[in-house]
């Protein structure tokens, strides 16, 4: 349980960006923070909630994340909020108004784009968010410049009543590095000023503060040019200028030590009459800036000349291996080839289900049956697409697994009347965004089988609690939801809600089959929790019996990575037909006993193992959470 | 621009990569070096890849190891060793666990698990020196010590002294489990001699 700590004092600390952006957030004198857990962004409020002086807290969603944050700057407290990049498209009602109001107590908003992928459903741009809404954005490009940026962020919020973005990537995020930090500062709350002219957004308030709005932009632009957070190293190498923000500036550094570089801190609003004056001094300019092409496009409409996306890729991370053999190209030199030796061809490891996962069992019947569509959802459980299962059909965004089965439902034609279509979501996403589908789906008499996967954690990001643990950020207890009541009252006739025991094969299979024949919304709830959370209790492990073992096959098909296939045979059945067979061992040291590869093995090949084999059951092999 | 030692740490998620790179940063950091650390976590927990690059000398600037450029390859498991050997430089060497961890692809049939990942290694022409750390650790009482093993074997190769890397391993267990000091000790030594080609037989007593 993470109690409150003492701060450590000011010092040269080694901290990821994550970690520099929290003791920031709390040196600045915070008294609220909030988010929801989302890769690479979540550690930032796991490690504010360890200090005290401060309001933290998970939020259901990205969204309710930032009004809680905007209340507290009504307030005239100093806010934070933290999201990955598409929680900020979740949060974004609330960000295109909170500009029109503008903001009292400092109000900084951290927001981290995935760029490479290592953990999302798209790779996209957040610092367009900046122009949408006409607030300034700053790029950090390590863990110093993370810890500065969001005290800097802050002080400007103030300064100029907007909210800030801090924009963060995974290589900011995940990085660590040296960082020399201070000691919290006490910002007392100014106090709220009942002013409906500027907090009550209806129209006829809210457009007389539009002007306000650009206003406060134009006086953005104008510390652009002058800030110290944008500045340029020079370079004796003037074949090419490099403009570039956030980490990329790190790798542009590295590769082009002689060259002149234009670091953007404040990149929104650019500072484009400092770009056109860099420019002039260089032969050449290149925009290197990760996905999008946007300050490359700004700087194009303002005049001056560049490259940008025409010799560097638009996708995934612009490392200095990266942009070395693009800028010889533009200068027209040859590529040489690589010294090292060439990448080898390895068998692909991609992330699995834990051993004992109570997510296997729901996976293994689904996969056993025959004319469903399974609309997936954003966590764990995504995994289900993957071997040996292969249950799973769409995935893409929170919640959306239940208005697309929705519609799945009402747009099927002849080719699909016969299937059945299932849901499957698990506890945090379905209070995150997934109860107004299920709701859509009760109203709009939707015939879908919901799997509510209730795991009683965010499994995905580090299994942090959600209203459904009656836990809250620290670990103490708060007002728990009961999903089978809030289903009823979202519509679900009672009969048509079941809660059971996914390592209970028989009677989910059983279930989910009466519940798919029954032509109206249903809901199966599952009721074991994360194998990873602390409250995980393991039971007395497995081994296979090896000369009563057939090689069926059967257990492999329960996905889990215990399970070792130790030879493979073929055997020609009476029937004539050829048949493949695996021999399998249980790692019996990483088997916790959950039972569930026993229920398929026939001959009953799978017994408790000796139980001075299975001293560690949590060793090693894998999944050990730290 | 002064030299960077750039070591790659690798293996699959759950075996501690993240931990083992974090404590040689620590024992850099506490020698005065700028350090930057980064890996590709996510979902890489769930049994997938894990990599974790380390750099350290007078100023980093990127943290990122160039494919060609790691000085040291320690590699968790033996395929994923492999699998990264194009990031070490021709003249740098891996330490390799010769244990493996065979993923559910390969135990459905879909994929082989190589061979000998070691011996195509050094067909590569790489410097590789290997040892079965998992079973050295579970001989030493416990799996989980193959992380100290590990570093252990890479003490001696290291541009400082090995003491300033055991002292980080020991403080690092000593105050979360101060029972455990003594045997990640024992496993730190064991994890050098074993690299240095002393049978396993001469480290027990
Ligand atoms: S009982 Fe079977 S499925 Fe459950 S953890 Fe052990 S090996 Fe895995
Ligand atoms: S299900 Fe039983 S018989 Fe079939 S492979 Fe597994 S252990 Fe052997």
């Amino acid at each position: 349980m993470p109690a409150t700590q003492t701060v450590p004092a000011a010092a040269r600390m080694f901290l990821s960006g994550n970690d520099a952006v929290a003791r920031a957030v709390w040196e600045a004198g915070t008294r609220v923070a909030a988010a929801y857990p989302g890769t690479p962004s979540t550690e930032i409020l796991e490690i504010l909630s360890r200090y005290s002086g401060l309001h933290t807290e998970w939020s259901v969603n990205e969204k309710v994340s930032m009004e809680v944050a905007l209340g507290a700057s009504m307030v005239g407290a100093r806010a934070f909020c933290a999201m990955k990049h598409v929680g900020l498209n979740v949060a974004s009602d609330a960000l295109m108004t909170m500009t029109v109001t503008g903001t009292e107590g400092g109000l900084v908003i951290a927001v981290a784009d995935d760029v490479g992928m290592s953990s999302s459903q798209n790779e996209q741009d957040s610092r367009y968010w900046g122009r949408f809404a006409h607030v300034p954005v700053l790029e950090p490009a390590d863990s110093q410049e993370a810890y500065s940026m969001t005290l800097a962020a802050f002080e400007l919020s103030e300064r100029l009543k907007s909210p800030v973005i801090l924009r963060l990537t995974t290589r900011i995020c995940h990085v660590k590095g040296v960082v020399h930090t201070g000691e919290r500062i006490e910002v007392e709350p100014k106090g709220f000023v009942k002013d409906p002219r500027h907090w009550v957004m209806v129209p006829g308030n809210a457009k007389p503060r539009l002007p306000s709005m650009f206003e406060r932009e134009s006086a953005a632009r104008a510390e652009a040019e002058v800030t110290p957070l944008n500045f340029q190293v020079d370079g004796s190498d003037r074949r090419i200028g490099f403009v570039t923000s956030g980490p990329t500036f790190m790798h542009v550094r590295e590769a082009f030590p002689d060259a002149p570089v234009f670091k953007l801190g404040l990149s929104c609003p650019p500072p484009l009459e400092s770009l056109r004056r860099f420019a002039a001094t260089v032969d050449a300019v290149l925009v290197v800036e990760e996905t999008e092409p946007l300050l490359e496009t700004e700087m194009k409409a303002a005049g001056i000349a560049c490259h940008g996306k025409d010799v560097l890729p638009r996708i995934g991370e612009l490392a200095p291996d990266v942009l070395e053999p693009a800028v010889k190209r533009l200068r027209g030199e040859v590529v040489p080839e690589p010294e090292h030796v060439p990448p080898q061809q390895v068998f692909p490891r991609p992330p699995t289900m834990c051993v004992a996962c109570p997510h296997l069992g729901v996976y293994y019947t689904l996969s056993q049956m025959r004319n469903v569509i399974i609309s997936g959802d954003i966590g764990c459980y995504t995994l289900g697409a993957g071997h040996p299962w292969n249950a799973l059909d769409t995935c893409i965004s929170m919640g959306a697994s239940m208005g697309t089965a929705l519609g799945m439902d009402k747009g099927r034609g002849k080719v699909d009347e016969n299937k059945k279509v299932v849901a499957v979501i698990g506890d945090s996403t379905f209070m995150h965004m997934g109860m107004q589908g299920l709701l859509d789906i009760t109203w709009n008499r939707g015939n879908v089988t919901v799997l509510l996967l209730d795991n009683r954690a965010v499994g995905m990001t580090g299994g942090q609690d959600n209203p459904g643990t009656g836990r809250d950020i620290h670990g103490e207890e708060t007002a728990r939801v009961d999903f089978a009541k809030l289903c009823e009252a979202l519509g679900v006739k009672k009969e048509r809600i079941r809660v059971l025991d996914p390592y209970e094969l028989p009677v989910l299979f059983k279930a989910l089959r009466e519940e798919t024949k029954i032509e109206e919304p249903s809901v199966i709830i599952t009721n074991r929790p994360c194998v990873l959370i602390d409250h995980y209790q393991p039971a007395k492990s497995y081994t296979v019996e090896e000369d009563r073992c057939t090689g069926c096959g059967n257990c492999i098909e329960v996905g889990c990575p215990a399970i070792h296939v130790t030879r493979r045979d073929k055997v020609v059945k009476a029937s004539g037909k050829e048949v493949d067979l695996s021999f399998v061992r249980i790692e019996t040291s990483a088997c916790t006993g959950c039972g569930l590869c026993v229920q398929p093995c026939a001959p009953e090949a799978i017994v408790h193992a000796d139980p001075v084999q299975s001293v560690q059951s949590v060793q090693s092999v894998q999944f050990v959470r730290k | 621009m002064s030299k960077i030692t750039n070591i790659l740490v690798c293996g699959v998620g759950g075996q501690g990569v993240m931990t083992a790179t974090e404590i040689l940063a620590e024992a850099a950091i506490s020698l005065g070096f700028d350090v930057k650390k980064t890996e590709v976590a996510g979902m890489s927990q769930r049994g997938g890849v894990v990599t974790s690059h380390l750099r350290f000398g007078d100023v980093v600037l990127s943290p990122q190891i160039a494919p060609g450029e790691a000085d040291l390859l320690i590699g968790f498991e033996s395929a994923e060793a492999l699998r990264w050997s194009h990031m070490l430089r021709p003249d740098g060497v891996a330490l390799v666990n010769s244990g493996r961890i065979v993923p559910p692809v390969v135990n459905l049939g879909l994929f082989d698990y190589p061979e000998d990942p070691v011996a195509q290694m050094r067909a590569l022409g790489l410097t590789v020196h290997a040892f079965d750390a998992s079973s050295l650790a579970i001989q030493l009482g416990n799996i989980r010590l193959g992380n100290t093993v590990m570093l252990g074997a890479c003490a001696d190769r290291l541009p400082f002294p090995a003491e300033a890397l055991r002292d980080a391993v020991l403080a690092r267990f000593g105050t979360r489990k101060p029972q455990l000091v003594d045997a990640n000790r024992g496993a730190f030594e064991a994890g050098r001699r074993a690299v240095a080609g002393e049978a396993l037989a001469a480290t027990e007593s």
